[in-house]
C-alpha cells in the first residue's frame, strides 16, 4: 500500500476546436484539478507538464509554462515529452517524487491546441528522422497505419467493417453524455457507413480527430491525503512506462520497417500487451480485476486490439467481446466510458491525463449518467510513437 | 535530355530493373538484418557488434496488410496541388528469409481492390516525384511493390 499516491483532484478544461492557445486550457484544468482538491497552487510542491510539440518553446517547456501562467511560487518543475504518452510520463514522474518523499503535493498537467487535418513533421529536411521519412517517401499518415491494423484484424480475425462501426457507436453514445467530450451526438453505423473512406477500410468516422483540450492532476501522498482529510482517495496504483522488446514485429508508427526476428527470436506478449502487463504486474492485479478501461482509440478498429492486449479476452476474439455487449456501459468490463477519443479527438499531452481523471470520476462514482456501476479498478491504456508504453491502474 | 533519376533517399536500394533491389545491413555476429539500413551498431540488445554489412533484401515477399491514402497527404510528401489527388495503395510487405515487414506505395495503377493479405508482391523501382523541368529537373525514385500474379 505504500506504494500508493493519492488523486487529490482531477481538471480539464473541455475538448473542442477553441482556436486559444495551449496555455489557457492547461491553467483552466489546473485550476479545475486544484479546486477539487481543495489545495492552493502555493502548496504544490512540484509541477510537472507533458510538453506539445505544436506552440514552440513554451510547449517544449510545458511544466515551466504552466508554473509561470499560474504565478511563479517557487515550485520544483519538469518537463517531459514522449508523444502520445507524455501524460502518462508526467504521472509517472510525479508519482516518482511522490514515492521518493521529494515532494508531497504535484500538479501535473498537459494541454494542447491542434492544428486542422492530418498530423504532420515538423518542417525542413530531415532525413534523418523516421517521422519526416514516412511522409516523405510514403505519405504514410496516421490514418494509413490505423489502415493497415485494420484491414490486418480483418483478415486474421474476420473482423467486420460493421464490428468497427459499432465501437463508434459505443463509444459516441457514451461521450454524448460527457461534458467535457467534443463529440456530443450519438452516431449510427448507417452514419459511419456513410463517411468518407480515409484510409481503406477506415472511414472519417472510424478515426479520431485532433482537438484542443487540457487536463490535470493533483497527485500527493497517501500520508499527506490523510492529513487533509481525505480518508480514502482515489490511488494510482501502478504507471507502466515500459518500451518494447527488440525484435518489435508488428509495424509501429513512424516506422518504414519492423525489426527482423532473424537474430532474436520475438519473445512475449507483443509491445502493447507488454505495456498492460507491466502495469498487471505492478499493481498485483489482472485483467479479471477491472471494473473498468480507458483505451486508446486512435481508431475503431485499434480498440478492440487494445482489448486482446490487455487480456480482457483472447487473441481474435475481441468483435465477439464487443458483439456481446461486454465492453459496453453496463457490461462485464465497459471500456472508454468517457466516450474516448471517438469523443474527444486526440489532444495529445493531455490525453492520457484526461483518461486518468476519468477513472478518478468513475472510482469516485461521480460521472452521473456514464457512471459504470461500484467501480473499484480501473485501468488507463495508450502507446506514443517511437516506442513509449503508458497503461495506469488507479483503484479506490 | 530526361530528369536526373535521384534516389529519395541514398543508399536504401538500388539497380534498375530486374536487379532493382532494397538494400538493408545485416550483423555479421548475430544476422539480424536491417530496414531502413543501421550503419552503426547492430540493435540486437544481446549483440554488441558495430560492424554492419550492406546487404540486398529479398525481391519478393507476400502481403502482411494494405491500406491507402485517400487524400493528398500534408508536407514533405510531394504532389502537384493542380491535379485532383490520385488514391494511392501502401502495402506491408513480409520478406521470409529476413522476417522483417516492410512499408511501400504499391506501384502506379494498383489499387486496394487489386491487393489481398498473403499475395505475392515484387519490389520494384518506382518514381515517387518529379521537380523542375524536362531536361534540367530531378526524377525523385524510390521502391514501389506490384503484385507478380502469385497468389498464397
Ligand atoms: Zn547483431
Amino acid at each position: 500500500m505504500t506504494r500508493d499516491v493519492a488523486v487529490l483532484g482531477a481538471g480539464m478544461h473541455p475538448w473542442g476546436k477553441w482556436g486559444r492557445g495551449f496555455v489557457e486550457y492547461g491553467v483552466a484544468a489546473a485550476r479545475a484539478a486544484l479546486e477539487e482538491a481543495g489545495a492552493d497552487w502555493r502548496d504544490v510542491d512540484s509541477v510537472v507538464g507533458a510538453d506539445t510539440v505544436r506552440a514552440g518553446y513554451p510547449g517544449y517547456v510545458a511544466g515551466a509554462t504552466f508554473a509561470k501562467a499560474l504565478g511563479w511560487q517557487g515550485a520544483r518543475v519538469t518537463s517531459v515529452y514522449a508523444a502520445c504518452a507524455s501524460g502518462a510520463q508526467a504521472i509517472s514522474t510525479a508519482r516518482a517524487q511522490i514515492l521518493a518523499g521529494l515532494a508531497d503535493v504535484v500538479l501535473v498537467v498537459g494541454a494542447d491546441a491542434a492544428p486542422k487535418g492530418f498530423f504532420r513533421p515538423a518542417g525542413g529536411d530531415r532525413p534523418d528522422d523516421p517521422d519526416w521519412l514516412r511522409f516523405r517517401v510514403l505519405g504514410a499518415t496516421n490514418p494509413a497505419y490505423f489502415g493497415l491494423y485494420a484491414r490486418r484484424r480483418m483478415a486474421l480475425h474476420g473482423d467486420t467493417l460493421e464490428d468497427f462501426a459499432q465501437v463508434k457507436v459505443k463509444n459516441a453514445a457514451s461521450g454524448a453524455l460527457n461534458p467535457n467530450a467534443r463529440y456530443r451526438s450519438p452516431v449510427s453505423a448507417d452514419d459511419v457507413a456513410a463517411s468518407a473512406v480515409v484510409a481503406d477500410p477506415l472511414r472519417l468516422l472510424d478515426i479520431c480527430a485532433t482537438s484542443d483540450g487540457g487536463a490535470a492532476l493533483v497527485l500527493s501522498s497517501m500520508e499527506y491525503a490523510r492529513r487533509h482529510g481525505a480518508a480514502s482517495p482515489v490511488r494510482i496504483r501502478a504507471v507502466s512506462t515500459v518500451t518494447p522488446s527488440y525484435p518489435n514485429t508488428v509495424l509501429d508508427l513512424p516506422d518504414i520497417a519492423t525489426d527482423s526476428a532473424v537474430g532474436k527470436e520475438p519473445e512475449g506478449p507483443g509491445f502493447r500487451g507488454s505495456i498492460a502487463r507491466a502495469a498487471y504486474e505492478e499493481a498485483g492485479i489482472g485483467p479479471e480485476d477491472l471494473s473498468l478501461a480507458e483505451v486508446y482509440d486512435l481508431s475503431t478498429a485499434l480498440e478492440l486490439q487494445w482489448y486482446e492486449d490487455l487480456g480482457l479476452c483472447a487473441a481474435g476474439e475481441a468483435a465477439k467481446l464487443l458483439r456481446e455487449g461486454a465492453t459496453a456501459p453496463g457490461g462485464r468490463i465497459p471500456v472508454n466510458p468517457s466516450g474516448g477519443l471517438a469523443s474527444f479527438g486526440e489532444a495529445v499531452p493531455a490525453q492520457a491525463i484526461a483518461q486518468v481523471c476519468e477513472l478518478t470520476w468513475q472510482l469516485r462514482g461521480t460521472t452521473g449518467a456514464r457512471q459504470v456501476a461500484g467501480a473499484r479498478v480501473g485501468l488507463t491504456a495508450n502507446q506514443g510513437l517511437f516506442g513509449h508504453g503508458s497503461s495506469v491502474v488507479a483503484v479506490r | 535530355m530526361a530528369r536526373t533519376s535521384t534516389p529519395v533517399v541514398a543508399g536504401w536500394f538500388t539497380g534498375a530493373g530486374e536487379d532493382f533491389r532494397l538494400l538493408g545491413t545485416e550483423c555479421p555476429a548475430c544476422s539480424s538484418v536491417f530496414f531502413p539500413r543501421e550503419d552503426g551498431m547492430c540493435r540486437n540488445p544481446g549483440c554488441a557488434c558495430d560492424d554492419l554489412v550492406e546487404v540486398p533484401l529479398s525481391r519478393r515477399g507476400r502481403v502482411w496488410s494494405y491500406t491507402d491514402a485517400r487524400y493528398r497527404p500534408p508536407a514533405p510528401y510531394v504532389s502537384d496541388p493542380e491535379l485532383p489527388w490520385e488514391p494511392r495503395a501502401l502495402v506491408a510487405v513480409e520478406l521470409a528469409a529476413e522476417r522483417i515487414v516492410v512499408l511501400g506505395q504499391a506501384a502506379l495503377g494498383v489499387s486496394v481492390s487489386d491487393l489481398d493479405i498473403g499475395m505475392e508482391v515484387e519490389v520494384v523501382a518506382g518514381v515517387l516525384d518529379e521537380e523542375g523541368d524536362e531536361d534540367t529537373g530531378t526524377a525523385w525514385t524510390t521502391w514501389h511493390w506490384r503484385p507478380t500474379g502469385v497468389t498464397a
